[in-house]
């Protein structure tokens, strides 16, 4: 294994503030990279784990991107109440029960509770054989919207549409991503493989380029992860809000100076199904902490 | 990469700062230190600041105040815009004369925690915070 | 009032008589801090809560001014004594005039 953070000892500042009031070395909860994520000292998250078969000729090990992140930032993602992502959770949970559209209706008019939501960003994208293509959970939501609550679409990469993704994340989290890549759903995760390595832009980069041959380096001042999507919705500390998967898409090819694809575009359809199934057996995070 | 002999560096002339360079800031930080100590002598130690080495981005910086006894914190950013980021004052059921918060970094800089003593006295802690210029965020 | 802002507290139901209590509490806000321009280079007027409290019964437990280096959706951790049974009672005031509330009760096991 790569070395990733640098070692610190950490715990809540508050304590870690006392503790060091009275000389007393503060209590090493997390050990770098070998950090484990116990959710609200409950749940015990999968944040490394073997690569599922589709990856053996490339990786042995799988990581969330949660084990590349410095401890402050790790341990803000340990906590719910600590988490700033849940705040976005909380607002989406008024969404939830509020009828919007022509047909008077809310999510809970058919779904019930949020937790009936248990699972699907697990399995999420998947093959739906009525509509005869894979689907992402922002696609999903999209479909309901306009197809059963007669409401106008949430825009792709915009803070309703991430709030609601986090809600029904947080319905799977500490379940493994199971994400379906046989029968029907081949031929779009095949379509996103291609986009995943091939290069692009001015700096002509592909996915791979970093996340795969240089995850645990630095780029600049920040550890490389290998890119996975488990914890989305990520709450960044950079721009303090939810940030979807597309856009997160968006901005990496952007970096490599060229013309992304558009958020909900064929391509970053199979695109996010392929990332995603590049991360099967970790956990769902969503919402997760990152930089 | 170079970074963990710079690391090693980094903490080694920390900890000589700690221990032979006199604070020097900004006269708008010497500002608001005199307007919250109306001049008076302020002591090095007796208040602990924590606060990381090197913050993951300075948008969301995790910092932590604590001084036995302290009516009130004041906490400067030395090299932000404008220096102020928050003044705790501490009630009679303050469980203890401790908080935490996030705060933001305009870049690497020295925080600065002074605290007012219930017997009118004040200490003084600063930590240098390397905000560096991210990559692309994971 | 800035949109949809939203505070959350964690505090224990219930505590012993004299216990010293852990508090967290955020609230969704974005904190302009007046330093931002927009896309048209004109300089985003300062936004924020500039002043957070905490009583109980009456009583202070902590009292923040805060300035624009608080991050978007402020945080605070903190420890408050519980002499009895009660109501916490957190405030944040809005520059632009907005107070929001929220109250914890707690009972003495």
């Amino acid at each position: 294994m790569r070395a990733f953070a640098t070692s610190r000892a950490t715990t809540s500042r508050l304590a870690m503030t006392i503790a060091g009031a009275l000389a007393i070395a503060a209590t090493p909860l997390f050990a770098d990279e070998e950090a484990d994520l116990v959710l609200n000292g409950e749940t015990e998250m999968v944040v490394r784990t073997a690569a599922p078969d589709h990856l053996s000729d490339t990786l042995d090990e799988i990581y969330s991107g949660w084990v590349f992140r410095n401890d402050d930032t790790q341990v803000m993602q340990a906590d719910d109440f600590d988490n700033p992502g849940m705040i976005f959770v909380d607002q989406a949970m008024e969404a939830w029960a509020a009828a919007d559209g022509s047909e008077g209706k809310s999510c809970a008019s058919c779904h019930d509770g949020p937790e009936s939501m248990a699972g699907v960003r697990a399995s999420y994208p998947k093959w739906n054989a009525d509509a005869g293509e894979v689907r992402t959970l922002w696609m999903q939501i999209n479909d309901c919207r306009e197809n059963q609550m007669g409401a106008e679409p949430w825009k792709i990469t915009g803070g309703d549409m991430a709030a609601m993704e986090a809600l029904i994340s947080v319905q799977s989290r500490g379940m493994p991503v199971n994400v379906a890549i046989d029968g029907p759903a081949a031929e779009t995760w095949e379509k996103g493989k291609e986009i995943y390595y091939t290069r692009y832009g001015q700096l002509e980069l592909s996915c791979a380029n970093c996340h795969e041959e240089n995850y645990g380096n630095y780029i600049r001042a920040d550890h490389l992860s290998q890119g996975q999507i488990n914890g989305f919705p990520t709450y960044r500390l950079k721009n303090a809000k939810l940030n979807s998967v597309q856009a997160r898409f968006e901005g990496c090819i952007r970096d490599t100076r060229a013309e992304p694809f558009k958020p909900g575009s064929d391509e970053f359809i199979a695109l996010e199904l392929y990332v995603a199934s590049r991360g099967n057996g970790l956990s769902v995070e969503g919402p997760s902490v990152r930089n | 990469m170079s970074i963990t002999r710079r690391d090693t560096l980094a903490l080694g002339l920390g900890a000589a700062a700690l221990t032979i360079l006199p604070f020097r800031l900004s006269a708008a930080t010497e500002d608001a230190i005199a307007a919250f100590t109306g001049g008076a002598d302020v002591a090095d130690g007796g208040v602990d600041l924590t606060a990381p080495e090197i913050a993951e981005n300075g948008n969301t910086v995790p910092i932590a105040v604590s001084a036995e006894g302290a009516a009130a914190i004041l906490v400067l950013a030395a090299g932000n815009p404008t220096p102020g980021v928050a003044e705790f004052k501490f009630g009679p059921l303050a469980g203890s004369h401790s908080a935490s918060t996030r705060i933001r970094l305009a870049g690497t800089q020295d925080v600065v925690a002074i605290a007012k003593m219930a017997d009118g006295s004040f200490a003084r802690a600063s930590k240098t915070v390397k905000v560096t210029i991210g990559g692309c965020g994971g | 009032m800035a949109e949809g802002v939203k505070p959350r507290v964690k505090a224990p139901k219930s505590a012993s008589a004299g216990e010293v209590v852990t508090i967290k509490t955020l609230i969704s806000h974005p904190m302009e801090s007046g330093q931002r321009k927009d896309s048209s280079g004109n300089k985003i007027p300062r936004s924020i809560i500039n002043r957070f409290t905490c009583d109980f019964n009456g009583q202070n437990v902590i009292d923040v001014t805060m300035e624009a280096a608080i991050s978007t959706n402020p945080y605070f951790e903190f420890e408050a004594t519980v002499p009895e049974a009660g109501e916490f009672k957190f405030t944040w005031y809005d520059d632009d005039g907005s107070v929001y509330e929220d109250t914890k009760a707690v009972s003495i096991a």
